[in-house]
């Protein structure tokens, strides 16, 4: 009778565990960053960000290939992934963390709800952690994430030469929004 | 004997519930993946410019790019301090590469060797690539080019002058291939047709193989040697007169194989390609049927190609 008991309890807490979780996804999410002083536009936008988030949990991740970040100048680009991001390296920058007040969230009314981001932001080799503010805008199945923050490249051992340092800031604002779908 | 039994069970249904969660901790953007088909990824950056130093490499400017290219080749370095060291000397290249598409570049330009004016066109056949379904490992580019000599002629009023003389052409195929991230090489079949040459029995094809390799020593640094091994041997037999003397002299032109060494520098939109070469051509027909000088004797030159891109066309 135990035996049973147990065992359907285990198999239970298995499926409940997998039910729990509330996923939605994309792959075309874009990423911009702006790294330019005024001197001369440095700028590039990644329309293939991969992220997930769990609307149970808050659990939310990102994958973005470094390589997939557009200039408009392809010499900046080759620049980009040759000696500063090292793309051949270091191929992907990926985040890994929490929206920590998914609770507020409800996710069956449309609207806009801020959110609190926090969670670790791999790139160059660097593991950091980051805390940021973003919103999501429910409408029905799908959600619209965007977030707005900022990194500074000295964190991740991103060095900038002296023949640039008028062009390059030292501190990037990144853009992120993502269309995401619910999992079904 | 019962107790055991329950503690297995709570301990199995633990383990296998924290197992999940665990799963569901690391494992969402997999869940997104494993849909995917696994992309395929163009290789670029191959060499920092679109010479390897003499000849052609396996990269492009890109779409929309003009490239700014001053070459210069100095005289002689065992000429000695009195020419210091050759840099008294200075035979150049002004020359432009436009890319009209990301696979197509083409250039003109001009050096003062022979005032030859020369153009080309540059196509990318295949790209090496990898990942996803028909990925190559090569990139294999196909290069024509023409050069004209704007020198007079040696006799004027011959009524075999005609300008075609002045003509020579050249055909390239490149089969390169990064290996990695530090360290590229191509091989290049080249095929050089010159429309005249000084005697009927020198040869109006001329055939070569060019090699080019890069070594990446830091992220802006690269040593890189470019060689041109010509199949058949050049060397003629030369008419000279030397002031003073009545007889025409006789002697042998050694005709060699160009190779330079160099380093490419790379600082913001410049790349400054120094090196140390035998020849003074800085077209593929000159450097590959005109280089005479011994890296052996000491008959080097200093030179470098300087390379300014501009981006004409923005990229949407």
């Amino acid at each position: 009778m135990k035996k049973i008991l147990f065992l359907s309890i285990a198999i239970l807490s298995i499926t409940t565990a997998f039910a729990q979780k509330k996923l939605y996804s994309t792959t075309t999410g874009t990423t911009t960053f702006d790294a330019g002083t005024g001197v001369e536009n440095i700028s590039a936008t990644n329309k293939s960000t991969t992220s997930v988030f769990d609307a149970v949990s808050g659990q939310m991740q990102f994958k973005i290939m470094n390589k997939g970040f557009e200039f408009w100048s392809q010499l900046m680009q080759d620049h980009f992934n040759e000696n500063y991001m090292e793309s051949e390296k270091y191929p992907k920058t990926m985040f890994s963390g929490n929206i920590t007040d998914i609770k507020k969230v409800n996710f069956s009314k449309d609207g806009t709800y801020p959110v609190k981001v926090k969670g670790t932001l791999d790139m160059h080799g660097v593991k950091k952690e980051i805390e940021t503010t973003g919103s999501l805008k429910i409408k029905g199945d799908q959600v619209v994430g965007t977030s707005s923050f900022i990194v500074a490249l000295a964190d991740y051992n991103i060095v900038i030469p002296g023949v640039v340092k008028d062009k390059l800031a030292k501190t990037v604002k990144i853009d992120v929004s993502c269309n995401y779908s619910l999992i079904k | 004997m019962k107790n055991n039994f329950l503690k297995y069970t709570v301990i199995l249904s633990i383990a296998l519930f924290s197992k999940q969660v665990v799963l569901a901790q690391d494992d969402l953007l997999s869940i997104v993946e494993k849909n995917e088909p696994k992309k395929k990824e163009y290789v670029n950056n191959a060499f920092k410019s679109s010479r390897v130093i003499n000849g052609h490499s396996m990269e492009f400017i890109g779409k929309g790019v003009l490239d700014t290219r001053i070459l210069h080749r100095f005289g002689l370095i065992n000429t000695g301090a009195k020419n210091l060291y050759g840099l008294d000397q200075a035979n150049m290249r002004l020359g432009f590469d436009y890319g009209i598409s990301k696979d197509l570049t083409i250039g003109i330009g001009r050096s003062n060797v022979g005032k030859e004016l020369d153009g080309f066109i540059k196509y990318r056949l295949i790209q090496q690539s990898k990942g996803g379904e028909s990925s190559s490992p090569v990139s294999v580019i196909f290069i024509t080019g023409m050069t004209y000599s704007g020198l007079p002629f040696a006799e004027p009023g011959n009524p075999g002058n005609f300008y075609s003389n002045k003509m020579g052409f050249y055909n390239q195929v490149i089969i390169g291939r990064k290996f990695s991230d530090k360290f590229s090489f191509q091989l290049t079949p080249t095929h050089v047709h010159l429309n005249l040459v000084p005697r009927n029995i020198d040869a109006n094809d001329i055939f070569a193989i060019g090699t080019g390799a890069r070594l990446k020593l830091s992220n802006r640094i690269a040593f890189v040697v470019d060689y041109h091994y010509i199949l058949k041997d050049l060397s003629r037999d030369l008419v000279t007169f030397s002031e003073g003397e009545t007889e025409a002299k006789t002697q042998v032109e050694k005709y060699v194989n160009p190779l330079a060494i160099g380093f490419d520098i790379e600082t913001g939109g410049h790349v400054f390609q120094l090196h140390f070469s035998n020849s003074t051509g800085m077209n593929e027909k000159s450097f590959i049927t005109n280089t005479t000088n011994k890296w052996g004797k000491g008959e080097i030159r200093f030179g470098f190609n300087l390379s300014r891109v501009f981006t004409v066309v923005k990229k949407k």
